[in-house]
């Protein structure tokens, strides 16, 4: 495996990646192994695309303290990562009294954990901000924002591999022993990383992941959520999420969430499936989207459905209380240069960068950085066509032909995008890979237009064979050869 | 900005009959534009044959039937620009379009939609289960087939009775892969009576009525479906479900008009077709956009889709020498039973034709066209289904006021 790391991280979702990309502001030797074949295929890729304020959760907590600094932080994240994110704020609203009482609860908890500029408004306010939201009350939390999870995810990679870190795909981590000299042995799919430090960013995984480092067992509790996502032709009636009032155990039932591409996310729905990890989408979860949605936002219609998907909430309790662990980020005297994480999931894509200093931090207790002269934290994403203004688009076709030829009508993607995106910095090559760099396929049609001329392009640009050509991961093969 | 006569949106059936028609209508400057590098739009990917028998009295295959009308506007001198793709329309007809040679910006006097349809998706139906490779659109698959020579699998489940799903569960099968069953929700069949005849009955391959998929199995290729027997609701019947394993699963669950660009021009939709509203004339509530062929209605066979384009020349050409068409104050509605119609309203002034399709299959049935208790024009039917469109010519003679004007069916 190419000779020793320094450092090993085990998981390429959005806390994986943001650990790889603040770590190698240092001179340090970094592998990422990744299960999946491409970044953001877990958790990190199946949620709300929020970036939160630190309302929801309890003054004092990690992830209270992590959000916060995440979310004050956004505007320069974007900047050098080149990473669309609105502060569209956000709508908490509440009918009736017994709603109002339990609002006005959260309202002096987001008071206390000191969100700025949250306000309590009545109805006449609430239809100020966005007619199309109603409500008796509601809170308004000007800080909250949106951004894409997959393009945050995939930026923070590829900023990570520019300055030095190799991703390995397809490397699943069966196994880690220890070696006289301390190094870890890390057991993955194709064979054996060799490294000083190991680091737990596996979310779904980590509790599989911790006893093997040396650090605790735990129990996985996991939430399923599905959520179902609609045409931005409706999205053109939404400028911000609207939430209803927490239920009375404390959690959100369905919301809809405008998307930084103009869509609109409907959920989650919530379901407690303990160890199970299924993702599929099931009929009663589609009719309690459609019935609940609809009571938040009138445009929640079966004409505007363009896609569903289920994410998987992983939650770690406490060994000697059964209560939901907040972030952890330990280490242990009996385990140097290891640094587990467990129980990260909301907010972690708004805690991401925030958490990752910590390991940082961790790090640097036990031993002493170089600082990397060379990092340079400004990332570049491939540029969006469709979001130029038409000068700027004739430029850039008179500069490269490719630009011309739109390969994605829904989302108005050219040749010259797919063709970058198939050629990325990762090495990631299937039909997922190219979507989430793109939003090729995204669209209403669901890749009834460009679909096949990204698999063309695969072949052709990669040399792939038609059997090699994969939807998402190992064995989601598209086709089974050629016709004659 | 360069300036046109008419600019066409698309080069399939309906563009290129509505550009050889209006060429010959002394209409001199008319551009086709086709997102694909060759013009023929989907027929192209269509190669079985069947095409024609309406338009021409013979059987073509997709390429052999557009390439006449490619020939013959090739022969008139009509401007085409391939591999160019509108990616807006304004209200005052500026048609702006990406092509390898720049962003151009060109001013219309009049634009004729032609962009025909796009498939409904599984995310758009919603079908719950897993998100494995392995499922497509009849049209895709078709695409993958006929276009790029790929075999997408070999044990093939087909969802919907559509046309294009009948149509590759025969192709799947003379290409060596095994049909299992297709299976269809509503209580009769979505495709022509003629595809189901050859392209399923032929093959002995098994079409449940009835029935739906109601579960996706498998986490990185399909594995199978679940399928269950609907009720009068199309909601499943309990005890009812099987387990079908397949490698593929192909969805042929209707056509949807593709008119992005006509919202972007403010053009108003019916519901009912997806389409613009339109005129006898087929012009659109924008002044000087016309309609025809798959965006405005899905229709059965493309040689009504021709005839459709090839009809709107003359208003077309009219309303470039004059600059306005007549005044068209009368609506047309379809009663209940008649799931859509076409035009939506008229002059009264101009006899015109009347496109419709029934909502459920009836026996023996007339149909009549009704202003106020005046009928109009009745036409008696042996039969009609959902699957074939109707069309007759309607007399204005009988028009004598601007009272609303119902089209309705009545078994006998």
């Amino acid at each position: 495996m190419d000779g020793v790391f320094d450092v090993a991280i085990i998981g390429g979702g959005v806390i994986g990646s943001a650990v790889a990309r603040e770590l190698s502001r240092y001179q340090l030797r970094i592998c990422v192994l990744e299960k999946e074949l491409d970044v953001c295929n877990g958790v990190s890729g199946r949620n709300t695309g929020l970036l939160h304020s630190g309302i929801l959760n309890e003054e004092g907590l990690l992830r209270t303290e992590c959000c916060k600094e995440g979310n004050a932080e956004f505007e320069q994240v974007a900047r050098e990562l080149d990473v669309p994110f609105r502060r569209c704020g956000k709508l908490i609203v509440s009918f009736g009294e017994e709603e109002r009482i339990r609002l006005e609860g959260l309202y002096r908890r987001g008071l206390k954990n000191g969100i700025p500029g949250i306000r309590m408004i009545g109805h006449d306010e609430i239809k100020e901000i966005e007619p199309n939201a109603d409500g008796d009350f509601a809170i308004f939390i000007p800080s909250a924002g949106i951004l894409c999870p997959f393009t945050y995810t995939i930026a923070l990679a590829e900023n990570a591999a520019m300055n030095g870190v190799t991703y390995y795909f397809n490397e699943e981590v069966t196994g880690i022993a220890r070696a006289g000299d301390g190094m870890f042995a890390i057991h993955a799919t194709s064979g054996t990383f060799v490294s000083r430090w190991a680091i737990n960013c596996s979310g779904l995984s980590s509790y599989q992941i911790s006893p093997m480092l040396g650090f605790d067992s735990y129990k996985p509790k996991r939430v399923k959520g599905q959520y179902e996502i609609l045409d931005k032709k409706a999205g053109a009636y939404l400028s911000l999420p609207i939430y209803p009032t927490p239920n009375e155990y404390g959690a959100f039932d369905v919301h809809v969430t405008p998307t930084i591409e103009g869509n609109v996310l409907v959920g989650p729905t919530i379901e407690n499936i303990g160890t199970e990890l299924d993702y599929s989408a099931t009929q009663e979860m589609i009719n309690t989207l459609g019935c609940s949605g609809e009571k938040l936002f009138a445009q929640v219609k079966r004409d505007y459905y363009i896609r569903n998907y289920v994410g998987i909430f992983p939650t770690a309790e406490d060994p000697l209380t059964h209560a939901e662990l907040d972030f952890q980020i330990q280490t242990k005297p009996s385990v140097p240069h290891a640094v587990n994480l467990v129980g990260i999931n909301s907010p972690g894509l708004t805690s991401a960068l925030p958490i990752a200093r910590r390991v940082v931090a961790k790090v640097k207790e036990q031993e002493l950085l170089i600082v990397n002269k060379t990092f340079n934290p400004v990332r570049k994403g491939i540029v969006r066509f469709s979001s130029l203004e038409r000068e700027e688009q004739d430029r850039l076709i008179r500069q490269n032909p490719d630009y011309g030829e739109i390969y994605c009508r829904c989302e108005c993607v050219t040749k010259a995008e797919i063709k970058q995106a198939i050629h990325n910095v990762l090495g990631v090559c299937t039909i997922s890979g190219i979507k989430y760099r793109t939003r090729a396929s995204m669209g209403r049609c669901q890749g009834g237009y460009c679909e096949t001329r990204l698999t063309a392009m695969l072949q052709d640009e990669l040399r792939l064979d038609k059997t090699d050509i994969l939807l998402n991961k190992k064995g989601a093969y598209m086709f089974t050869g050629k016709v004659k | 900005m360069e300036r046109r006569d008419v600019v066409i949106i698309g080069g399939g059936p309906a563009g290129l009959a509505a550009a050889v028609e209006l060429k010959k209508r002394n209409i001199a400057d008319v551009l086709i534009i086709e997102r694909e590098k060759q013009l023929g739009g989907i027929l192209r990917q269509c190669i079985h044959d069947g095409f024609g028998l309406t338009r021409f009295g013979e059987s073509f295959s997709g390429p052999e039937y557009s390439q006449r009308f490619i020939d013959e506007a090739a022969a008139l001198g009509i401007d085409a620009m391939t591999n160019a793709t509108v990616i807006d329309l304004s209200p005052d007809k500026v048609v702006t379009v990406a092509a390898q040679d720049g962003l151009k910006r060109i001013q219309a006097n009049a634009v004729i939609l032609a962009m025909g349809c796009r498939e409904r998706t599984r995310g758009a139906l919603a079908i719950p289960g897993s998100r494995p490779s392995g499922i497509y659109t009849a049209g895709v698959a078709q695409s993958y087939m006929n276009l790029y020579n790929t075999m997408v699998g070999k044990e093939i489940v087909i969802m919907g009775s559509g046309d294009i799903g009948l149509i590759m569960a025969r192709r799947f099968t003379l290409e060596g892969a095994h049909v299992k069953a297709v299976f269809e929700v509503l209580p009769y069949p979505s495709g022509l009576p003629r595809n189901i005849e050859q392209c399923l009955n032929d093959y002995d391959i098994p079409l449940y009525l009835s029935h739906s998929v109601i579960n996706i199995v498998g986490d990185k290729r399909i594995e199978g479906v679940e399928v269950a027997q609907v009720d009068a609701r199309m909601n499943p019947i309990s005890g009812t479900n099987r387990y079908f394993p397949c490698d593929t699963l192909i969805l042929s669950v209707g056509l949807i008009p593709e008119n992005e660009l006509s919202l972007a021009a403010g053009v108003e939709l019916d519901v009912r077709t997806k389409g613009a509203f339109v005129d006898e004339s087929h012009q659109t509530s924008v002044p000087g956009v016309f309609a025809a062929g798959n965006v405005l209605h899905v229709h059965d066979l493309v040689d009504f889709v021709s005839l459709e384009a090839e009809s709107l020349a003359e208003s077309a050409a009219q309303f470039i020498r004059e600059g306005e068409l007549p005044a068209c104050g009368i609506a047309l509605t379809p009663s209940p039973e008649i799931g859509h119609i076409i035009p939506q309203k008229i002059s009264g002034t101009r006899d015109f034709q009347l496109s419709l399709r029934v909502r459920k299959p009836v026996g023996k049935c007339k149909i009549v066209v009704r202003q106020g208790e005046r009928e109009i024009k009745s036409v008696s039917l042996p039969k009609a289904i959902p699957a074939e469109m109707i069309q007759f010519a309607v007399s204005c003679e009988k028009i004598s006021s601007g009272e609303p004007i119902e089209v309705s069916v009545y078994e006998r």
